[in-house]
């Protein structure tokens, strides 16, 4: 059932692009040229819409996303290359405008803390490893012989619980 | 009344809970198995009172009880049944509740294990207790859902119309199933630490204990993301379908350091070794979750700016984390010198092996944190503001995953203590020629050729034909006779099983996510009725656009018939909708997917426009997706990997609750 209210809604819905407050984006005209357009579009990916939480342009459907979008585009059929391009954007939008975060001083951590993580670690497993003999030491003609006797006197039962044996385990 | 008895039933878990706590810490201080009683006792009662108060919001919500201000904020009568009850766990509060349930029912869990020794298991129960107290009286003083307020409206907010959805219906219970599941693991190895001197064999016993709870969180927080991230695919329209955001990525955190834990805890539980760095995985996976919980709802993420939302929630979650995650890693660094592990291995070893895997996968799992949370820091601490998206995890999180790949299939294959690393490269020879054919067989096929895609093809046959080629090592396939063959696949422990599925899952997903990233294609146009647009091998034209009545929202749906450019496949008919929900003002679309084989066709819908001409005109995008099932597929598979696993009689037996039977 449809109500005033819902039908009066119904009418703003289809209505939306010629009411609401912000005009919706003029659809995005791709480049002529295949590669140029190819170009735009692998910075789209990488360029944050500034109003949304967690958005590139290329996904956004915000009026600002296509106005960037079409600012691109034209950058790039006006010759300009990729690096101008987000050199220009971080001018007018600052660095968080990019997902690639700068490497500087202050981002050292951000982008060498991993590699820096699996070396530690690879170090510390090396050390471990060093540290602990890996076998253990021959038994002694005398221990032998007693794990013969073992072996000779003691009737194995087989573990109910126990994997059955298998190569590689 | 019944949300009165909710309120009621809600405080009263948070009394039995600090009953649980105290009378565990006591019995086990007076080694009384009366007192230890009365704690499992109270456990029980505690997941029970949960419960009760669960199923007094849900029913507040079916009812539509908008005197409830969670009701009213979050819910409508328009809504479908389904979302009505979903919306009890949509909202913080809910959500809130349903995490105290889960971790109070596995706590009951716990309490009703047999097997365990005395000081281990009423030590354990006290921790998960002193964990249940916490996050209750978080829920019961800052975010009661039972809250009433004076003037009930006539009707609700609604819930936001993107989560009404099927999947992400599911996808909180699954999530939190996976999240919480954790906590056991967590007060398991507190309670290892706590307990201190483990006798011999204390180590083997113990990981079998945490293995069983640590594949079943696993296993649902696979299973929850895995929805999560279809939801987005299929719901958002943006044709992607993980984005690494933040929230995103609180969740792979644990996820990622669960992984790990299983994998180290089947050395503990085999060779009793790595005992103090197992114990260090199960606090970290819950403290990744506990982290996940305080990043999601104190408001930090969803604006870098909005931590104060909400302060005196954000804080206090903080403050949980900071005594649980704290006081449980204070504990480690005191106990851990004193943990005897014994159980000595070669490098080259099954041992070994896995110790890489576990590099690699805490690596990883720090690389996502620094990632999530660098912003934030640096942003504190200097005002710089910076964005920390996709780029950056395709040049730290990637490689390193890549390499752990690399290495993964041959571990199976090396024998435990010491092993014969030239017979396991020779067994994964043919394999591995076979996966290096694939690789170059994709990169001829597909255009425009590129070369990266290539080898992230043959990482990902690599993995599927390791997979099989272990299991044909195994079986003795092509060796020995059929009825030998057959056998010994029926001697199989299911669990070998189930590591070959999900180690196979994993190529099975790295294939599609290889192919949909490299080779995605999108094109959008304003179509006209009649109008078609075009991309890659599809066409889609926009054959009628009508006006669609659902049962809370109003739809305008494009009907959109996808055929190929070459005329070849069959024509078939998708719809896509642009759906508005009058109860919020709030536009949502719905995906118009042609499943193609293993490749989607995606077409959205958008507003409706006009042409240059002037003529009527709906904007429509399409994509074509390659390989995209496999992404979705590949871990369904790995958690089936997981299911096949709990079913195996060795970790069944370690399961709470079950008589050991006469041997078989």
């Amino acid at each position: 059932m449809i109500g005033r209210g819902t039908l009066l809604a119904l009418v703003l819905f289809l209505a939306g692009p010629v009411l609401a407050q912000e005009p919706a984006a003029p659809p995005d005209r791709p480049l002529a040229s295949a590669s140029q357009e190819a170009r735009a579009q692998a910075i789209f990916e990488v360029v944050r819409c500034v109003v949304c939480q967690h958005e590139s342009i290329s996904d956004s459907p915000a009026g600002i996303a296509g106005d960037m979008r079409r600012l691109i585009r034209e950058e790039i059929a006006g010759g300009a290359s990729d690096q101008a391009i987000k050199d220009d954007l971080v001018r007018r939008y600052g660095d968080y405008v990019l997902f690639t975060p700068p490497v500087r001083t202050g981002t050292w951590l951000l982008w060498f803390g991993p590699a820096l993580l699996v070396l530690a670690g690879g170090a510390a497993l090396w050390a471990f490893m060093r540290r602990t003999p890996a076998g253990t030491a021959p038994l002694s003609p005398d221990e032998e012989r007693r794990l013969a006797d073992l072996l000779q006197t003691e009737t194995v039962r087989p573990d109910p619980d126990a994997s059955p044996p298998h190569e590689g385990r | 009344m019944i949300v009165e008895f909710g309120a009621f039933a809600l405080v009263l878990a948070l009394v039995l809970s600090v009953l649980q706590t105290g009378l565990a810490a006591v019995g086990r201080a007076r080694r009384s198995p009366l007192l230890a009683g009365g704690a499992d006792g109270a456990a029980l009662a505690s997941a029970f009172a949960v419960t009760l108060a669960f199923a007094a919001l849900i029913y507040a919500f079916s009812v539509s009880d908008f005197s409830v201000e969670n009701v009213a904020r979050n819910s409508h009568t328009d809504k479908p049944m389904l979302y009505k009850v979903s919306a009890a766990w949509g909202s913080h509060e809910g959500s809130l509740v349903l995490w105290c349930g889960v971790m109070a029912v596995f706590g009951a869990i716990l309490a009703r294990a047999r097997g365990l020794p005395f000081g281990l298991k009423t030590s354990a129960v006290g921790v998960q207790g002193a964990l249940t107290t916490l996050f209750l009286a978080f829920a019961v003083f800052t975010s009661n859902p039972f809250n009433r307020i004076a003037d009930a409206p006539v009707q609700g907010n609604s819930l936001n119309p993107l989560l009404q959805d099927p999947a992400l219906a599911i996808h909180p219970p699954l999530l939190y199933l996976g999240y919480v599941g954790f906590s056991v693991t967590f007060s398991l190895a507190v309670a290892a630490l706590i307990e201190g001197r483990a006798f011999s064999g204390f180590w083997p016993a113990w990981g079998r204990w945490v293995r069983p709870w640590a594949l079943v969180s696993w296993v649902f927080l696979t299973a929850g993301i895995t929805l999560g991230s279809f939801w987005a695919y299929y719901e958002l329209g943006w044709g992607g379908w993980w984005f690494w955001d933040p929230v995103e990525n609180a969740s792979f955190m644990p996820w990622l350091a669960g992984a790990a834990l299983l994998h180290s805890a089947v050395v503990t539980e085999r060779r009793g070794a790595l005992a103090g760095w197992t114990v260090f995985l199960a606090l970290l996976a819950f403290s990744f979750s506990m982290l996940g919980a305080f990043l999601v709802r104190s408001g930090v993420l969803t604006s870098v700016h909005a931590f104060a939302v909400d302060p005196e929630r954000g804080l206090m979650l903080l403050g949980i984390l900071g005594v649980a995650a704290g006081s449980a890693f204070a504990l480690f660094a005191w106990r851990a010198p004193q943990l005897k592990g014994g159980g000595m291995f070669a490098p080259v070893s099954r041992e070994g092996a896995l110790v890489l895997n576990n590099l690699f996968l805490t690596v990883a799992a720090a690389t996502v944190l620094l990632g999530t949370l660098y912003p934030l820091i640096l942003e504190a601490a200097t005002g710089q503001t910076i964005s920390v998206g996709p780029p950056y995890f395709a040049m730290t999180f990637t490689p390193l995953m890549l390499v752990a790949f690399i290495i993964l299939p041959a571990g199976p294959l090396l024998s435990w203590k010491r092993a014969d690393a030239k017979g396991a490269i020779q067994r994964l020879a043919l394999a591995g020629g076979l996966a290096i054919a694939c690789g170059f067989v994709f990169w001829l096929a597909f255009e425009p050729k590129k070369a990266l895609a290539a080898a992230g093809i043959a990482i990902g046959a690599w993995l599927i034909l390791g997979a099989l080629a272990e299991v044909i090592e195994r079986i003795r396939l092509f060796r020995v006779p059929v009825a030998e063959v057959s056998r010994r696949a029926r001697g199989l422990p299911l669990g070998a099983w189930g590591m070959t599925l999900a180690h196979a899952g994993l190529g099975v997903f790295v294939l599609g996510a290889v192919a949909e990233t490299s080779f995605k294609l999108e094109a959008a146009d304003a179509l006209p009725i009649g109008g078609s647009v075009i991309t890659g091998p599809w066409k889609a034209t926009l054959t009628d656009v009508r006006i669609v009545e659902g049962p809370n929202y109003l739809a305008e749906q494009g009907v959109v018939t996808v055929t190929s450019v070459d005329g070849r496949a069959t024509p078939r008919t998708v719809t896509s909708e642009r759906r508005f929900f009058p109860a919020g003002g709030q536009t949502t679309t719905e995906v118009g997917l042609d499943f193609r084989g293993l490749d989607d066709v995606y077409v959205v819908m958008g507003e409706r426009r006009a042409t240059p001409g002037g003529e009527q005109a709906w904007s429509v995008r399409l994509y074509h997706n390659p390989w995209a099932r496999l992404i979705f597929l590949g871990p369904a598979i790995m958690c089936l990997g997981g299911v096949l696993s709990l079913m195996d009689r060795r970790l069944r037996l370690a399961m709470p609750g079950r008589r050991k039977r006469v041997a078989a």
